[in-house]
């Protein structure tokens, strides 16, 4: 009996040794997405190319990516030539101009290539702060069931794209 | 004595700082005011995550400051405007977590091993009294 509770604090070492080592190297910024697995909230933004109004009964019924952007975010000219990359595989992207001005957003996709199916206008960041966004870019994948089921914030690349694609369903 | 001067005004710029991270609001009473600013001590701002929201100057801060500030002064009560940033941002943003299963632990985990540190205690002492002779 004595000896079994010797052995105790091997015990508790062994449990406290693999709880952290568990978290070990965890992305200590990630953040869940309080909208995964629900709808997209409702919106009516007007288009960038033109000014129509576009609500959630125009979206599109496949599978497909939300993508924020700005023209003053450094990250997100890195990202376009991936984003030119998908569009062009056949990957359906909505762009939304997050807090930006109009006449630089048009400029950009006219100088870099436009990958999005349209692009809609947040230049309060109303949207952005429905979709519980925290900043450029930052990409949701909705299924085609119209439900979120993944949240990137940061640069979608070649590298992370293979476990995104997952979810496109 | 100047060397003691700087050191003394970059100690205050210091604590200013935060204050510099508040734009200027117009409340239409004393009371809103008051509850906006314990709101956005409360809140956690979600993107720089180790500040609150009063702190951080970071864009999205400076919109949900904006945003409490609108609710506040439509009249909604403190409970609804927390709900509607818990709905966009998860229960990530309270600085104060709620009580729930996922965070009972965090709650009473120190009280749990209080309890299990003092039954281990009066074990001991009962199994000392024992071994003595089962007398005082």
């Amino acid at each position: 009996m004595r000896k079994i509770v010797l052995f105790i604090p091997l015990v508790v070492f062994l449990l406290l040794g693999s709880l952290l080592y568990f978290q070990l190297g965890k992305d200590t910024q990630y953040m869940p997405s309080a909208l995964v697995g629900k709808k997209l909230p409702d919106f009516a933004l007007v288009s960038l190319q033109n000014d129509q109004v576009y609500t959630q009964s125009d979206l599109p019924k496949t599978a497909y990516l939300v993508n924020f952007w700005g023209t003053w975010c450094p990250a997100c000219h890195l990202e376009h030539p991936f984003l030119m990359q998908l569009a062009k595989s056949g990957v359906p992207i909505v762009g939304i101009n997050y807090k930006d001005q109009q006449a630089l957003a048009v400029q950009w996709l006219a100088q870099k290539g436009d990958p999005y199916q349209w692009v809609l206008m947040d230049e309060r960041g109303h949207f952005g702060v429905d979709m519980g966004v925290t900043g450029a870019p930052e990409t949701f994948v909705v299924d085609s069931a119209g439900v979120v089921v993944y949240r990137l914030q940061g640069v979608i690349s070649a590298e992370n794209w293979p476990s995104i694609k997952g979810y496109m369903k | 004595m100047r060397f003691f001067r700087g050191v003394l005004l970059s100690f205050v710029m210091c604590f200013s700082w935060s204050a510099l991270a508040q734009e200027q609001m117009t409340f239409s009473s004393a009371l809103h005011k008051t509850r906006y600013q314990s709101l956005v001590a409360e809140l956690r701002c979600p993107k720089c995550q180790n500040q609150n929201l009063a702190d951080s100057s970071s864009a999205i801060a400076i919109d949900l400051r904006e945003q409490v500030h609108q609710m506040i002064e439509q009249g909604k009560t403190d409970q609804e405007i927390i709900d509607y940033m818990v709905a966009r941002y998860g229960s990530f943003v309270l600085y104060r977590p709620l009580h729930s299963s996922a965070t009972f632990l965090l709650w009473y985990g120190p009280f749990i091993l209080l309890g299990l540190g003092f039954l281990a205690f009066v074990g001991v002492v009962m199994t000392n009294r024992k071994r003595r002779g089962g007398g005082l």
